[in-house]
């Protein structure tokens, strides 16, 4: 039976591992400025959490074999040193890798999170809602409407609750469904959530974030290539929750300030 | 490879239970201990509820406290000393004259314990009728509703402190057996800890309401 | 400080006569852990039902799940799972697991049974009062079961209950009005019932332990089952006043955790001021050490019961103890580990980051003892003995991921995806499985004097064993894909090739579920019919290993055992093997050094 055992082990560690490995499932390309960063933390986890997997899990293997060994006045004998050498060597190798992680990881986050915006970022105001996101720019004026939430109206497309009769800076505001960007121009997304939480998670960019209602939340990140990618929201809002999603569409500069010409003009 | 073998040494067999009352332990105490943790915990989590409602958002409204809630305070710090003066009495009772039950006049002090207790938790119901009489109702404001649900919250807290002394009252009234003095202390120190919250509720709604 | 007291005796009680005081209302701990067991068994039967109803939509959602619409006209009509329903199944699933299966199983349940008995007391400290728990758990479960069958049907907003989701009301949507509000009251009733079941546990341990049963000479399972104890009266008491505030927030109108300003089915909420976030936080505050309640239990019983199987003491018994210790304190400054995406200051998620890293440091120091107790063992290769080499397979995989998780910037990408869901089934809810699965097959010779069948335990445990990696494992790749959880349906482009990966967890699934029946036969046959148990079967040291299978009703027939020993007394020359019992008296001039 402990051969049975450690064999079996062997071939579900062996196997977990394989496809780790040869990343059959794998994180889409990534096509964001801070992304390579995340990867590279991530891969690096990877593998010190891998190492420690096989490590543990061939260990017991190997014993669990060991110990299934019948013979005659075969003794019990106790684990070499005690359990000294076991507390030694986990408070210093996982301690040395947490250490690692903790400050190499620290600083992945601080670069993503933790800097403020650049002042030249293209700023967009993203409100989600059950079950879709709308996207607003500023228009020709460069500044925002104020929102009011009773004159949100989902019949009349109001869905940022703008007041253009009495607001002069909302007339030009630009409301869209799709998240238009130019590449490699930094972008600063402001979250509001109309009615409970959402989030913005769009796997290619590396960016994941709760929307939640009362606060209002800057997200920036700049996109490295142009293309189309799904937006995704990633907290539980109510039944049409897996069908809520929008795109982001990265545009070379020159076609985005087209895209946003014949925006402005249609307001 | 499954062994199965018979027992090294047999367990001892059922022998009749002895008909002697049992020494009483000291569980009733580390059990109001425990009660006092947990409960302080939910204070401490309602605590930081409160400070951390109070600063997220402008509408807090600030309100007198019903005055007679200081009188109801001093009604319950009242019946501390008397439950108190009452445990001391008959602990120091038993201890005299062995495990003998205390004679009704010394529980004289106890009676008036759970008068000052239910009138407290009226006074506080009288508290609420006034607040109420202001327009301030649960829903008002976040700080009407903290002071509801503060004061209900001890009310039913202290209100299980009275049916525990209740129990201890009915022991100490049954003509069998030694005092149950662990019982007693542990009805007395809940209700201590009793005073200590709501004296600490009162200074909280004070300064925060 | 109990050595020089008269043992404590609680039961002033004598044994019941009727049949409801001796099988329904009973004050009996045996009865007791036996009901909360029992419980259990009904919640976890549930929950995984409902978890093969989940995974069959999410395989194939076009296909009706037949004499489902009769179960559910609304939620299931002609066999098809609405996305609502979907949401219902897994709330319900995630509610029943959490709270009344890996609480009330591996805590409350062996808990109640074996604790008494293990520290030679008769009964619990306060038998009403754990009378009055379980009941209140009891209660607890009809009133959330009862959500199945209003109108709107259960709740739908996770068993995390988010709010304002959870707190709106029914304009959030089906589920979201009564049958959310049950679920408040059933978490709120359920927080008091563990309150009392903690309470009891501590003082029993502290107060009524029996001659010679120092701190030090008790049983890891009571130890661990101590500590959760502790875990258990903070983490319950935080939970309880957080679902009142919600209550609050439905029922009367308060604004705890709605802010202004939210539009939903068109109507403006008549709320202002309040903070979602504080519903996370206090929501988390006792959510992460609950997942501690739900294993720290399944560490005490595989320490408890590896040694027995290895022949040999568990490495490091202090060691263990303290890493408990450890383990719960630290359990406590984590929570905002699950909100590094919520829009809490981008600086305490390094804050909380740290100490989920370290709490590492523990979890691996108890792994390793248990791989070092197995060097060099004769390990007997009973269905306990495999369930607890699984339970540290399933640990390591699980909790190894975590090294991912904890880290801020790769929770940014991970978050919310199945690689999360896959991480904490294995290290809270298979790993917690297969710690209650060691603990039937060790101890129900004792509680029933029968013991179970070995050939239909070794099936269940390698169809087990591998259908967990089955599941599970290919859960932390849909996750690296970016599959998010929580979905009823996978319309994404980038979510609909991995459907077939969906259909193989789901198969193995059925077929991991399937296996479960040969356990419930078996437990339940015998229970009745199995052969019978002699006292100590296992060659174990523990007290109730001294008592008879199953115990009277006083534990050990009015004679309170006194203890000359620790537990971890193998491998050594003892008077009937190699081992001695904790309640063996000490005979004049014998050497019973440890190996």
């Amino acid at each position: 039976m402990g051969k049975l055992f450690a064999i079996v082990l062997t071939i579900i560690t062996v196997v977990s591992t394989a496809i780790f490995v040869m990343r059959v499932w794998w994180l889409p390309a990534d096509v964001s400025a801070h992304g390579p960063w995340i990867d590279h933390q991530l891969v690096e986890t990877m593998v010190a959490a891998g190492v420690l997997f096989v490590l543990s899990q061939l260990a017991l293997a190997l014993f669990v074999w060991k110990s299934g060994d019948r013979r005659e006045g075969r003794k019990i004998t106790v684990f070499p040193g005690g359990a000294v050498p076991i507390v030694v060597l986990a408070i210093v190798l996982v301690g040395a890798e947490i250490l690692a992680l903790t400050f190499v990881g620290s600083k992945v986050w601080a670069s993503i999170y933790q800097t403020p915006p650049d002042p030249n970022s293209l700023q967009i105001d993203v409100q989600a809602e059950q079950f879709a996101f709308y996207f607003r720019y500023p228009g020709p004026d460069g500044r925002f409407g104020s929102s009011h939430p009773e004159l949100i109206n989902e019949a009349t497309e109001n869905y940022f609750g703008l007041d253009p009769a009495n607001d002069t800076t909302a007339r030009d505001d630009i409301v869209v469904p799709t998240l238009t960007i130019p590449v490699n121009r930094p972008i600063l997304l402001t979250l509001h959530a109309k009615d409970v939480n959402h989030a913005f998670y769009v796997p290619e960019l590396r960016i994941q974030q709760d929307f939640v209602p009362g606060l209002v939340i800057p997200l920036h990140f700049t996109a490295t290539e142009t293309g189309k990618h799904e937006i995704v929201c990633t907290q539980l809002c109510g039944l049409g929750h897996y069908n809520m999603r929008a795109y982001v569409e990265v545009m070379r500069q020159d076609q985005f300030d087209q895209w946003l010409k014949g925006k402005a003009a249609q307001q | 490879m499954l062994t199965v073998t018979s027992p090294p040494s047999s367990p001892p067999r059922v022998s009749p239970p002895t008909a002697t009352q049992p020494p009483e332990s000291k569980a009733a105490e580390t059990g109001v201990w425990m009660g006092i943790a947990t409960i302080s915990m939910s204070f401490a989590a309602l605590t930081s509820a409160m400070v951390v409602r109070q600063s997220g958002a402008p509408d807090w409204q600030h309100f007198q406290l019903p005055p007679i809630l200081y009188f109801n305070t001093l009604i319950l710090l009242m019946s501390s000393l008397t439950l108190e003066s009452a445990r001391r009495r008959i602990t120091a009772a038993a201890g005299q004259v062995g495990s003998l039950v205390p004679p009704v006049q010394r529980l004289a002090e106890l009676y008036l314990t759970l008068t000052l207790g239910l009138l407290f938790v009226m006074g506080q119901v009288v508290a609420w009728r006034q607040l109420a009489a202001q327009g301030l109702f649960l829903a008002t404001s976040p700080s009407s509703a903290f002071f509801y649900l503060f004061t209900a919250l001890h009310g039913l807290h202290l209100l299980g402190g009275l049916v525990g002394l209740l129990y201890v009252l009915h022991r100490l009234r049954q003509a069998t057996g030694p005092v149950p003095r662990t019982a007693l202390g542990a009805a007395t120190l809940y209700w201590h800890f009793m005073d200590v919250l709501w004296v600490y509720l009162l200074a909280l709604l004070t300064i925060r309401v | 400080m109990h050595d020089t007291a008269a043992p404590a005796v609680v039961h002033h009680h004598a044994p019941p006569q009727g049949f409801l005081r001796k099988h329904v209302f009973s004050l009996d701990h045996k009865v007791i852990g036996k009901q909360y067991l029992d419980l259990a068994l009904v919640a976890v039967c549930t929950g995984m039902v409902l978890s093969w109803l989940m995974r069959l939509h999410l395989a194939w959602p076009t296909q009706p799940i037949p004499g489902l619409e009769k179960l559910s006209p609304n939620g299931a009509a002609g066999g098809l799972i609405t996305p609502e329903y979907y949401l219902s199944l897994m709330t319900m699933h995630g509610t029943i697991m959490v709270f009344f299966v890996l609480t009330t199983a591996p805590f409350a349940g062996f808990g109640n049974y074996f604790l008494p008995i293990q520290v030679g007391a008769q009964d619990m400290a306060f038998p009403r009062i754990n009378m009055t728990s379980f009941w209140l758990t009891f209660v607890a479960f009809l009133v959330l079961i009862a959500s199945f069958f209003i109108h709107d049907g259960p709740a739908l907003s996770g068993w995390t209950a988010y709010a304002p989701l959870s707190a709106v009301g029914k304009d959030a949507g089906p589920g979201q009005g009564l049958g959310q509000t049950l679920w408040a009251v059933s978490i709120a009733i359920f927080c008091i019932a563990q309150l009392l079941g903690s309470l009891n546990f501590i003082a029993t341990t502290l107060d009524l332990r029996t001659k010679g049963m120092s701190l030090a000479r008790m049983p890891f399972s009571t130890w661990s089952w101590f500590i959760t104890a502790v875990i258990g009266l903070i983490a319950f008491a935080v939970l309880m006043p957080a679902c009142i505030l919600l209550i609050l927030d439905r029922v009367a109108g308060t604004s705890f955790f709605i802010p202004a300003g939210l539009v939903i089915s068109d109507r403006l909420q008549p709320h202002a001021g309040g903070s979602p976030l504080l519903w996370q936080h206090l929501f988390w505050f006792f959510g992460h050490p609950e997942v501690y309640i739900a294993i720290l239990p399944g560490f005490g019983i595989v320490s408890h019961i590896l040694p027995v199987f290895a022949r040999k003491p568990l490495l490091g018994p202090r060691v263990l103890i303290g890493c408990l210790i450890a383990i719960a304190f630290l359990s406590y400054t984590v929570w905002g580990h699950h909100m590094f995406v919520s829009g809490m200051n981008p600086f305490s998620a390094v804050l909380f980051s740290v100490p989920t890293l370290v709490i590492t440091i523990p979890a691996a120091i108890v792994t390793m003892l248990w791989i070092g107790t197995i060097y060099g063992a004769k390990l007997r290769f009973t269905t306990p003995a495999l369930f607890c080499l699984g339970f540290v397979s399933v640990f390591v995989s699980g909790g190894i991921s975590g090294f991912l998780l904890a880290q801020p910037s790769i929770d940014t990408y991970l978050h919310a995806t199945y690689f999360v869901v896959g991480h904490f089934h294995f290290v809270m809810g298979v790993a917690a499985m297969f710690g209650i699965f060691a603990a039937t097959y060790f101890w129900l010779p004792k509680m029933f004097g029968r013991m179970m069948n070995e050939t239909l335990g070794k099936w269940h445990f390698w169809l087990t064993f591998i259908g967990v990696y089955c599941v599970f494992m290919p859960m932390h790749y849909l996750g690296l894909a970016g599959n998010v959880r929580r979905y009823a349906e996978f319309t994404d482009d980038y979510l609909k090739p991995l459907i077939p990966l969906h259909r193989f967890i789901t198969i193995a699934a059925l077929f991991t579920g399937a296996a479960q029946l040969i356990f419930l036969f078996n437990l339940i046959r015998s229970r009745f019919r199995g052969p019978k148990a002699p006292d100590n079967p296992w060659e174990a040291t523990s007290l109730e290993w001294s008592t008879t299978s199953p115990p009277p009703f006083d534990n050990f027939g009015g004679r309170p055992p006194v203890v000359h020993r620790g537990p971890n007394e193998y491998g050594v020359q003892g008077p009937a093997g190699d081992y001695v019992m904790q309640a063996a008296p000490e005979p004049a001039g014998r050497a019973d050094q440890p190996c």
